[in-house]
């Protein structure tokens, strides 16, 4: 069995099993699903005079509970049930990628950009903290990530969110053919 | 039913269990992956694909259903899922883009960063606190953005 599990679960596996989630939520307790909204929690934390953190943000404990999961999650994913194999990306990506300076693709990212020494270097820099900070600029802008815009949002038929995840798609080609070869 | 709000910790429990449950399939099915993201940014695999359009279709037939059956939740109270603004749209194409050019340099979207922490890739705690940040830069300049 949990040989079985450690192997990588295919698109048709884990699509299903995340999308389910998105009523589970709302039939449970009305909810939302939208992770990224626990950025703004984080920052309504800290005390501030900013408009947009004024509000309790012990209203999302639930959110934030449950991204303390996904952590908890991840560690048993790593710990129970790694797959000992490289991710399995297709050759293309890795000769792209080897071609922008990558070689080590053993781990699910590449060590040698995404490590606490690579913070020392300018690619990991830009990598690691410019792109987090973009990722939280660019999702409470757009009024939410991947889960809130992509997932929920698409499922409830929001032409917002179909405009978001178009941006999302843009800013993705851009960073990955203009930027990349750059940063690389 | 709806009056009893919960300040009993055990309503967070099944949040949790979701959180975990989430963490595994984000691992087992590699979205957390840098490679991954960059799989898909560059159309050389169906998977990452695959996994949005199947959890997208998943999502919207069952939210259908609920809105069609006017659905409540287990509190009794009805669901109800708010329209969002679109305003210009400017936020949505703008703010879009900004967040997709974070996704393809750090490889991984909000939930993703958790998880691979949990993974042992620890130095994506910069990258939360970075984006932490990011979403405070935004509420102190959203008065003067284009929305």
């Amino acid at each position: 069995m949990i040989e079985f599990l450690s192997q990588p679960w295919p698109w048709y596996v884990a699509g299903p099993l995340i999308g389910i989630v998105v009523p589970a939520l709302l039939l449970l307790g009305g909810k939302q699903f939208g992770i990224s909204e626990n950025l703004r929690h984080m920052c309504a934390m800290i005390p501030s005079k900013v408009e947009l953190f004024q509000y309790d943000w012990k209203s999302g404990l639930w959110n934030l509970t449950l991204i303390f999961g996904v952590v908890l999650g991840g560690w048993i994913g790593v710990t129970w049930l790694e797959n000992p194999d490289p991710v399995a990306i297709s050759e293309a990506t890795r000769s792209d990628l080897a071609a922008l300076g990558i070689s080590n693709f053993s781990g699910l990212v590449p060590s040698e950009l995404f490590s606490w020494e690579s913070l020392t270097s300018g690619p990991g820099i830009i990598l690691i903290v410019v792109g987090g900070f973009l990722v939280g600029f660019g999702t409470r802008y757009a009024g939410g990530c991947t889960s809130g815009h992509a997932i929920s949002g698409l499922a409830d038929l929001q032409l917002p969110s179909l405009i978001a995840v178009i941006g999302f798609f843009a800013g993705g080609l851009i960073a990955t053919y203009f930027l990349l070869p750059i940063i690389l | 039913m709806s009056d009893k709000k919960p300040n009993r910790p055990m309503y967070l429990l099944p949040y949790l269990l979701i959180g975990i449950y989430f963490g595994i399939v984000f691992t087992k099915s590699e979205v957390i992956s840098w490679f991954r993201i960059q799989e898909m940014f560059r159309f050389q695999s169906f998977h990452m694909y695959g996994i949005i359009g199947s959890a997208v279709l998943v999502a919207l037939l069952s939210v259908q259903w609920i809105k069609r059956t006017k659905k409540r939740d287990l509190d009794g109270v009805e669901i109800v899922i708010p329209p969002k603004d679109m305003g210009t749209g400017t936020r949505y194409w703008m703010g879009g883009t900004i967040f997709g050019l974070g996704w393809a340099l750090t490889g991984a979207c909000p939930g993703p960063m958790f998880a691979l922490v949990g993974n042992g890739i620890t130095v994506m705690v910069v990258a939360i606190v970075s984006a932490v940040a990011g979403t405070f830069t935004y509420g102190v300049l959203r008065s003067r953005l284009p929305h």
